[in-house]
C-alpha cells in the first residue's frame, strides 16, 4: 500500500484483551490506554501524569508490565493485553494480589492502585526474592500520592508470597 | 497529540525508505519519542514503527559485545552474556526508567534519542562503543553531538552497537530527586588498550560527553587520588530547581572519583545515590 493511500482510511488493530479477541479502527495517535478505556469500557485503568512516570495506567502486554498510555494502540497489533478487569473474572475470588491490597489496606483514594497492582503481579511473577528494598526499587515507576507506600509494600510481599503458594492462571498473559 | 500516519515497517531498508519522507520520524519502544509528542516537542507527519524489524541479538563476537538496537532493557540488563563479561553495562541499563520502561524502552531508540540525562549515551562513550547503521559505521564521540542530536541523518537507521570488553568499568549516578533521572552520571572505564575514559550525563546542557581533564588526570594511574584536582568547567552546565551549575560541577567531581573507585572493587560495578543515601567513608 502506498503511503498516500493509506493516508485516506483508519487502519485496523487486532489484540486479545482479558481472553476476548478485539479487532478495531483507531488513529495512529490512539493510545493503548485510550483504547481501553474509551473504546472498550476498561476504565480500570487509569491515565495519571501521561508522561510515563505515575504508573497508573499500567497493564500487561504479552505478560510484561508497561505504561499504557505510553503505547500506541497500533503498536500492540497482534499482543495479549491483561488490564486489571482481567486479573480475575467477574465474581470469582479477587487475585490474591488485589486481596493482598485489600487485607493490608494498601489503598486510600485508590487512583493509583489498579497500576500498582498489575505492577506488584509483574514484579511477583519476575523477582524470587522479595525483600523491602527490592519492592520499593521495583515501585519506582509508580507514584502514590496518598499512602506513605508502608502498606503497598507490605501487600505486595504478602501477595507475593500468596501467588507462590496458589499459582494463577488468572493473569491471561 | 497530533495525529499522524501510522506506518508498520515490514523490512529495516522499508522503514528507511519510509522514513526518509518528510516529517517521517521513526519509533522504536517509544517510551521518549511518545512522550515528547505529547509535551509537544515533536510533531510527525508520520511515524514508521520499526519494533519487529530492528535486530535484538545480545552476543559476544571476537572480544566485542554486538547488541542490537531493538534490544529492549529488561534484555539487555537480564543477559547472561553481558553479566559474563561486561556486567557495568547491564547493571547501568538495568537502572534506566523503571520495571515498565524497561520492558518497553530499546538501545536504539535510547541513542537516538540522546536524551541530556541519558544513561546509555554515557556508556557508550566511555566504553568506546561504535554503532552501526543502515549507511555507516560510527563512532559514539561522532555520533553523539548535542542536547537530543545525533548524526543520524534521516532514514538512517542504527541496528547494533558493538562494545569492545573492557578491563574495568563503573558508573555512579545521583537521581533528581523528582523525576528520578540522573542529575548527573558518570561512566568510568579502562578500555582494551588500557587507556581510560570517563563520560558524564546529566551534567551538561548539551548532552553526555567525554571528561577529557578526567581522562587526562587517569592516564598514569587509574586512582580516585588522581582527580582531586580536576573540576568540570562550569560552561554550559545545565541549570535547574534543584541544582545549579556549581552544585553539578561538584557532584561531578565526586561521583567521577566514586566511580573510579568502584571499578577496583569486587560487587556491584553500578551505584545510584540520591538525597538520602548513606554517606559512607568513599573518595
Amino acid at each position: 500500500m502506498t503511503p498516500n493511500a493509506e493516508r485516506k482510511q483508519t487502519p485496523d488493530v487486532s489484540m486479545i484483551v482479558n481472553g476476548r479477541a478485539v479487532r478495531t479502527a483507531v488513529d495512529g495517535r490512539t493510545l493503548l490506554v485510550d483504547l481501553l478505556r474509551e473504546r472498550l469500557g476498561l476504565t480500570g485503568t487509569h491515565v495519571g501524569c501521561e508522561t510515563t512516570q505515575c504508573g497508573a495506567c499500567v497493564v500487561h502486554v504479552d505478560g510484561k508490565a508497561m505504561k499504557s498510555c505510553t503505547m500506541l494502540a497500533l503498536q500492540c497489533e497482534g499482543a495479549t493485553v491483561t488490564t486489571i478487569e482481567g486479573l480475575s473474572a467477574t465474581g470469582a475470588p479477587l487475585h490474591p494480589m488485589q486481596a493482598a491490597f485489600r487485607e493490608h489496606h494498601a489503598l486510600q483514594c485508590g487512583y493509583c492502585t489498579s497500576g500498582m497492582v498489575m505492577m506488584a503481579v509483574d514484579i511477583a511473577t519476575r523477582v524470587n526474592d522479595l525483600d523491602e528494598p527490592t519492592i520499593r526499587e521495583e515501585l519506582k515507576g509508580n507514584i502514590c500520592r496518598c499512602t506513605g507506600y508502608h502498606n503497598i509494600v507490605a501487600a505486595i510481599a504478602a501477595g507475593a508470597r500468596a501467588m507462590r503458594n496458589q499459582p494463577s492462571e488468572s493473569d491471561h498473559a | 497529540m497530533r495525529d499522524f500516519v501510522y506506518h508498520r515497517a515490514n523490512s529495516v531498508e522499508e522503514a528507511g525508505r519510509l522514513a526518509s519522507e518528510d516529517g517521517a520520524m521513526l519509533l522504536a519502544g517509544g517510551q521518549t519519542l511518545l512522550r515528547d509528542m505529547k509535551l509537544g516537542l515533536h510533531f510527525p507527519a508520520s511515524l514508521v514503527d520499526i519494533g519487529g524489524v530492528v535486530p535484538r541479538h545480545i552476543e559476544l563476537r571476537e572480544n566485542l559485545i554486538s547488541i542490537g538496537t531493538g534490544a529492549t532493557h529488561a534484555e539487555v540488563a537480564h543477559s547472561p552474556v553481558l553479566h559474563r563479561h561486561l556486567p557495568a553495562l547491564a547493571a547501568l541499563v538495568g537502572h534506566i526508567g523503571d520495571p515498565a520502561v524497561r520492558h518497553r524502552g530499546t538501545l536504539g531508540g535510547a541513542v537516538a534519542a540522546n536524551e541530556p540525562a541519558g544513561d546509555y549515551p554515557a556508556a557508550c562513550l566511555a566504553l568506546d562503543a561504535t554503532l552501526h547503521t543502515t549507511k555507516r559505521e560510527v563512532a559514539s564521540v561522532e555520533f553523539f553531538v548535542g542536547d537530543r542530536r545525533t548524526t543520524l541523518e534521516p532514514g538512517e537507521i542504527v541496528t547494533s552497537a558493538t562494545f569492545p570488553l573492557a578491563r574495568r568499568a563503573a558508573y555512579v549516578k545521583f537521581l533528581n530527586p523528582a523525576a528520578r533521572y540522573a542529575m548527573v552520571g558518570v561512566f568510568a572505564a579502562v578500555v582494551t588498550d588500557g587507556s581510560p575514559r570517563v563520560a558524564v550525563t546529566g551534567a551538561r546542557m548539551d548532552g553526555a560527553c567525554r571528561w577529557y581533564d578526567a581522562e587526562n588526570a587517569l592516564a598514569s594511574s587509574f586512582v580516585p587520588e588522581r582527580l582531586g584536582d580536576v573540576r568540570l568547567s562550569t560552561e554550559r552546565l545545565a541549570e535547574d530547581f534543584f541544582a545549579d551549575a556549581e552544585y553539578r560541577a561538584h557532584l561531578a567531581g565526586v561521583l567521577a572519583r566514586r566511580a573510579v573507585a568502584l571499578t577496583d572493587r569486587a560487587g556491584p560495578s553500578v551505584l545510584v545515590l540520591s538525597h538520602g543515601s548513606s554517606i559512607t567513608a568513599a573518595p
